[in-house]
């Protein structure tokens, strides 16, 4: 995973509610067996629309998806991340996120940051009157900053500290394969197993 | 329990939460500033969000820790009729063979599609007698909520995680924040748990349990089947939700008696000891509580884009300039729009042109027996298309036992093989653009069941009275 410290880059605003995965990335994308390739599903159903807000120049190659509430409800669906990452977004920002969406996005390393919802607002406006304005995302001093505005957010020292080394979650529990083997010995016998009935 | 665990909650001398006691039965480590490793009792695979996670291991040359705890099945893509030819889709196909030979490869348990245990695999889990309750239960799949229902643990994960349970059998995870929906009273009659979980969307809102677990408890909850619980909990989701549980009690023990992955002997004594001992404290401290009276509810119907967009059968489609919140009313709007529904109109007026009784939500043998008590002797309104799917291969084989099958037929709906068909619309079941169903799945999303297609969640006892009347209709209004 690469590391992510500091991002700056233009904005998208996005301005809808209720985004749920299915928006994201329809069902029909999901068939392939593979991490990439996802770009093209991503927001299929809106971006036949001229006037779909990825579809407008001024915000070509902007890499920060500025978000109404509950961004990313519904479907566990990982594909939704690695469609955001493989059209080139680096970071979502939104008042709210569904939390399947939110874990998965951080675990693969796409910044999902909350930012009160009349900040998403102001941001919005902002954007729109300026689509070059840049935006800088802090992982390391957890702000988003643009023009004169500082945004502090929340994040926790665990992820952030993974993030920032770009570290896979697997090999760091895999550290602690004896605290695993000493739980399974002491885990109750008549707990059901697959393989027998 | 130890120190640790008071000093973690900080809450000395309260009462713990069903959760809290799974919870901490399941750390495997805790450290300072670190989501807790928590051990993962069962885990769940289906053919859409393993492919990527069975590739990883293989890139990094790691296997399965624990085989024995992890099963696997074929649902999403699967067709509902022909079952017996290959899959006509090629990339359904492929996703389907992935998942055969990451199985084979890796020791893994596979119910494949025309396997007498196949089935969506929120379904498959119970009726195996695999999801019991105090366990922590995961599937790289939202509605993993479901097995809740028993007083597991159980929730969604995405395709990284998938990856970290199979190569660990851990999880690491912050603890979410606990909710109480109590429902008290009487569910007056053709009022079913579905209604309940879709009056409590429309209340709280999708965002409503988000970083939340929610655990449903009162009178209303626990007279319920365990079918039933299935269905609130499996919507947990919908309201944002992390988990749904619901304390396991005699229901719960008489249900998984004698299945065959439970218990049995001393071992089941044993287990029914544990399980006696899950339910939350009497002083246990919720973060945030919710009421319903369930007396006070009637049939519940959505007509939005998201499910918190419902109203009760009896009302109509509401006026978006009325809504206060700026958000809300724009979503409003637009789902209008998607809907093709104008404000004012009653609920029952909205004319359907299929219907869709199954899925993980409500495809279980007592939803099927619903329909079939409405359907019984009457007839499919012209120019609608009922799709009456099974669950599981067990259901199905279940409601042909019953006679279910030819009551549907003679009502002139389709009967067909388990999957989650027409829920996502992965396989051939989907609605064209512009067509309209009513549907006993969880999720009315845009273009969920088919680009443009149109969706209202209902409960079977709604979904077949529209069937027969070709609106939106309750059992109540059939003659
Ligand atoms: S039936 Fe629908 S909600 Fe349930 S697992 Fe299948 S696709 Fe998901």
């Amino acid at each position: 995973m690469e590391r992510f410290t500091v991002h700056t880059g233009r904005g998208v605003p996005l301005r809808r509610s209720n985004v749920d995965t299915d928006q994201i990335i329809p069902a029909v994308y999901l068939k392939r067996v593979t991490r990439t390739g996802f770009a093209d599903g991503l927001f299929a159903a809106w971006r036949q629309d001229p006037a779909f807000v990825l579809n407008q120049p001024q915000y070509a190659g902007a890499d920060i998806l500025i978000a109404g509430p509950d961004f990313g409800t519904g479907s566990s669906r990982e594909h939704a991340v690695w469609a955001l990452q493989d059209y080139g977004f680096k970071a979502v920002l939104s008042p709210r996120f569904g939390d399947i969406f939110r874990n998965n996005a951080l675990k693969g390393g796409l910044l999902a940051v909350v930012l009160p919802e009349a900040e998403v607002e102001r941001l919005w406006a902002h954007v729109e009157a300026d689509p070059t304005t840049p935006i800088t995302v802090d992982l390391v001093e957890r702000e988003v900053r643009y023009g004169e505005v500082r945004l502090p957010f929340d994040i926790d020292d665990y992820t952030r500290w993974r993030l920032m080394e770009g570290l896979d979650d697997i090999g760091l529990t895999l550290r602690h394969l004896d605290d695993i083997e000493a739980f399974e010995r002491r885990r109750p016998s008549w707990k059901p197993t697959t393989v027998a009935g | 329990m130890g120190e640790t665990e008071t000093a973690v909650r900080g809450r000395a001398g309260v009462g713990r939460t069903m959760a809290d006691k799974i919870w901490e039965e399941h750390v495997v480590r805790r450290a300072d500033g670190e989501p807790d490793l928590l051990y993962i009792d069962l885990h769940l695979v289906h053919e859409v969000t393993s492919p990527q996670a069975f590739d990883g291991l293989r890139l990094n040359g790691r296997r399965v820790r624990r085989p024995d705890l992890t099963l696997a099945t074929e649902d999403h893509n699967v067709p509902t009729v022909g079952i017996d030819q290959p899959i006509a889709d090629p990339v359904s196909r492929t996703q389907v063979e992935t998942l055969r030979r990451n199985c084979a490869e890796f020791g893994i348990r596979l119910h494949p599609m025309g396997d007498r245990n196949q089935g969506i695999v929120h379904v498959i889990g119970p009726q195996l007698g695999l999801t019991q309750p105090g366990m922590t239960i995961v599937c790289g799949d939202s509605h993993t909520s479901t097995h809740g229902a028993f007083g597991a643990l159980a929730f969604g994960i995405g395709t990284s995680e998938v990856e970290h349970v199979l190569a660990t059998q851990t999880l690491p995870q912050y603890k979410p924040k606990m909710m109480a929906v109590t429902v008290n009273g009487t569910l007056p009659p053709g009022v079913t748990s579905k209604d309940i979980i879709l009056a409590l969307i429309a209340k709280i809102g999708t965002g409503g349990g988000q970083g939340h677990i929610i655990e449903y408890r009162g009178e209303a909850i626990a007279s319920l089947s365990m079918e039933a619980r299935m269905t609130i909990c499996n919507m947990s989701i919908e309201a944002g939700a992390r988990a749904g549980m619901i304390a396991p009690d005699d229901t719960t023990f008489a249900y998984l008696e004698g299945r065959p992955h439970a218990p049995s002997g001393r071992a089941w004594e044993q287990a029914l000891d544990y399980w006696r001992s899950l339910p939350s404290d009497p002083d246990a401290v919720f973060d945030e509580e919710v009421f319903l009276d369930a007396g006070s509810l009637s049939p519940y119907v959505t007509w939005g884009t998201n499910p918190g967009q419902g109203a009760p059968l009896d009302g109509v489609v509401p006026d978006p300039s009325t809504f206060s919140d700026p958000i809300e009313r724009a979503a409003a709007e637009r789902a209008l729009q998607y809907m093709d529904l104008q404000p004012g109109t009653p609920l029952r007026a909205i004319r359907v042109d299929t219907v869709f009784i199954g899925s993980c939500t409500n495809g279980r043998i007592e939803d099927l027996r619903a329909a079939a008590s409405i359907l019984r002797g009457r007839k499919v309104a012209d120019g609608v298309r009922v799709l009456v799917v099974p669950g599981s291969m067990a259901v199905k084989e279940q409601a042909e036992a019953e006679g279910l099958d030819e009551i549907f037929r003679a009502a002139g709906a389709e009967w067909r093989s388990a999957g989650c068909s027409m829920c996502l619309g992965m396989n051939p079941d989907q609605l064209a653009p512009g067509q309209r169903s009513a549907s006993t799945s969880n999720r009315n999303f845009e273009g969920r069941q088919g680009k443009g297609g149109r969706t209202h969640l209902v409960s079977p006892l709604v979904a077949a009275a529209t069937a027969v009347t070709g609106h939106l209709s309750a059992p109540s209004d059939l003659t």
